[in-house]
């Protein structure tokens, strides 16, 4: 038999005091006690840097409504868990924020997913959970408690091509897409779906797979197509090489490439470089949008952290004030009450107007902009 | 377009025969199925890489990349083999003992390296391209081209016309006989080891270039294609390893270009399946013999 070192019971129980003592402690020094909140984010491992411009956007955004008086009178605050990206973590911090913080709202979880395993919990326990960069399809379906304030493909990519149509004339399209992703290829239903409605022609769909790094072959067929525009569905890494290898092709100027949210990262201009000019993308948010709540946002993140939001921060900013409006006009604080406010807030927030579909999808595409790369930087296309 | 497709395929498949040459030169004269020959490819693009970042242009990045992954074949090959070639263990067990290193050697490089995909600095390659006509060739492709063409030549004429290229032969046809007929025959698996490895890193650093894109994983698929590619062309056959190199790039361009680009990366394997049942020796190769 081994023996752990333990606290005796005597031990234990003063310890206990003393934790207890400065929870009393850390009470008596606010105002009001505060209704806190919970969120669920990936703060550490390779994927952290989502979980923590989302955070700084909470954080952000927290200030703001404490500084307004808080919530129902009541300071409003945000009690975080990590999940290192994990679904099993992520299952642990939904139950312990539920159970032992008593949260009556969720916020989170970073990545689509986890939604799908986090889901579940809260909406068996009736806490609503809002996701604020969860895109995949079905995330809501998952039951009448689960929202997301970020726009799904199927609502980006048909602006994305409706604006390539009017504005370019595109009429035949070749469609280019990941075969064994599960986001590229949802992203590929999107486009099939948007360029049918649009009656634009597709004269070809070719695939490529995760690993596949040579796109000479799909390129050549697609060249001698002579499309107006090639749309694709890709990863980061795999849509800049496929740009590189267009440019290598010596495609003309004018044959438009049109990408879904994968392709919307500096990382493609990154590596693609020059290749990447003329890319079309869609997105929720832009850093460059000149309406002065954004450029106040802009400006106090800059203040707050030193560095520049990205998308992330902005929806997650957004979605805590969706957040804070619909505790303040809920009846009382509980997840039903939580729920139905949140079904009727209407807000403006820096991505656009706010207010959820009879399914919880964000009900309103009109903040989507379709951004264009010139000399290397995404820009807002005009 | 055909034309493009033929010369896509033809650039990928001189690509794929420089790394089979390599691959059937190692099986047909050391007799091992060493399948640490996937690590010479990733190592010789990350030696490039490595080189390029540091200033050096692809013209002295190129063989010194060459010359270090054949040196580390040489390392590898004494590390791992040489046990096994003095008790004289079966094939299976020089099999067993490279899969592990193998595993090993690429999850060490991933932590090492990580295992995003790099690619060269911009600008290293001119990224010119000349027309023919409607037909359109770019720098890198002629560079990976020439410099098969030129390594298969050396290699050819090196096993053809030189002492050391008879010592190989001699090796290859029976190790115990070119022993007691004075061949110094650990010197020439060193030599062999490091052709081998130098091989593969050189088709590496050309399919990195190629594609612009250098992984850790690189050299599994390719291992793979790279059997099919040797048995295709009868295993320990040149001539056959560099026909059917360039046979499996054509017919990849083709099928992705004219069938579906689903089937590309299958159209190798289902020909090695055809070859199997029809031509058991490979498409080059001669029954019962072994040659290198």
């Amino acid at each position: 038999m081994t023996h752990a070192p333990k606290l005796s019971p005597s031990r234990r129980s003063v310890f206990l005091c003393a934790l207890l003592g400065f929870a009393v402690l850390a009470r008596g020094a606010e105002a009001a006690d505060p209704i806190t909140i919970g969120a669920i984010e990936i703060l550490s491992g390779p994927n952290a840097k989502y979980g923590f411009s989302i955070k700084n956007g909470f954080d952000l955004a927290l200030e703001e409504v404490n500084r307004a008086g808080g919530v129902r009178g009541r300071p409003l605050a945000i009690a975080y868990e990590d999940t290192g990206g994990s679904k099993e973590q992520a299952i642990n911090a939904a139950r312990q924020l539920i159970a032992r913080t008593k949260a009556p709202l969720l916020l989170g979880p970073t990545l689509s997913t986890e939604m799908f395993a986090v889901g579940p919990i809260a909406n068996e326990r009736k806490v609503p959970i809002i996701g604020t960069s969860t895109t995949a399809n079905g995330v809501t379906a998952i039951g009448p408690y689960v929202f997301r304030t970020s726009l799904p493909e199927a609502d980006v990519v048909p602006v994305t091509l409706r604006t390539a149509q009017a504005k370019f004339g595109v009429k035949k399209v070749a469609v280019l897409y990941g075969r064994d992703d599960a986001f590229t290829k949802s992203g590929y239903d999107v486009m099939k779906a948007a360029l049918e409605k649009l009656g634009v022609e597709t004269l070809a769909t070719e695939t490529f797979g995760a690993k596949d790094t040579d796109f000479s072959a799909q390129l050549t067929k697609i060249k001698s197509l002579d499309p107006d525009a090639v749309v694709m569905s890709a990863l980061a890494d795999a849509g800049a090489g496929i740009l590189l290898a267009k440019e290598a092709q010596g495609f003309a100027p004018k044959v438009r490439f049109i990408g879904g949210n994968g392709l919307n990262s500096p990382k493609v201009l990154e590596i693609a470089g020059a290749a990447a000019d003329g890319l079309l993308v869609g997105s929720p948010w832009f850093i460059g949008k000149t309406d002065a709540a954004n450029q106040k946002f802009i400006a106090d993140y800059k203040a707050k952290y030193g560095g520049e939001p990205d998308q992330f921060a902005a929806q997650a900013y957004d979605a805590l004030h969706v957040a804070a409006s619909a505790i303040n006009a809920a009846k009382d604080v509980t997840g039903e009450a939580i729920r139905d406010a949140l079904t009727k807030t209407k807000i403006v927030g820096v991505t656009g107007p706010l207010s959820f579909t009879p399914d919880r999808d964000p009900a309103d595409s009109s903040g989507v902009l379709v951004l264009e790369v010139e000399h290397g930087a995404f820009k807002i296309l005009d | 377009m055909l034309g493009q497709q033929i010369i896509n395929g033809l650039v990928a498949g001189s690509a794929y025969a420089l790394f089979a040459l390599g691959l059937t030169l190692m099986f047909g004269v050391l007799g091992v199925v060493n399948l640490t020959y996937g690590f010479y490819f990733a190592v010789g693009a990350y030696l490039a890489l490595l080189a390029a970042g540091a200033g050096a242009p692809i013209a002295l990045a190129l063989p010194l990349a060459a010359i270090l992954a054949g040196l580390v074949a040489v390392v590898l090959d004494f590390l791992l083999l040489t046990r096994l070639r003095r008790t004289r263990a079966p094939e299976l067990a020089s099999l067993m003992v490279t899969l592990g290193a193998t595993l090993f050697l690429y999850s060490a490089m991933s932590a090492l390296l990580g295992s995003e995909i790099r690619r060269f600095p911009a600008g290293l390659l001119d990224n010119g391209a000349f027309a023919l006509g409607a037909y359109r060739i770019s720098v890198g492709q002629i560079l990976i081209v020439g410099t098969a063409v030129l390594l298969s030549l050396g290699l050819v004429s090196l096993m053809g016309a030189t002492r050391t290229g008879l010592a190989m032969r001699a090796l290859a046809e029976n190790s115990d006989a070119s022993e007691l007929m004075g061949v110094d025959t650990q010197a020439i698996m060193r030599r062999v080891s490091f052709l081998s490895g130098a091989l593969g890193g050189a088709a590496g650093v050309l399919i990195g270039l190629e594609y612009n894109a250098i992984a850790p994983y690189m050299g599994e698929a390719m291992t793979l294609k790279g059997f099919a590619i040797i048995i295709l062309g009868g295993l320990g056959n040149i001539g056959g390893a560099l026909a059917a190199g360039l046979l499996v790039g054509v017919l990849e361009a083709l099928t992705a270009g004219y069938v579906s680009s689903v089937y590309k990366e299958a159209v190798g394997f289902l020909l090695l399946v055809l070859t199997l049942w029809v031509r058991p020796q490979g498409l080059f190769g001669r029954p019962g013999a072994r040659r290198a």
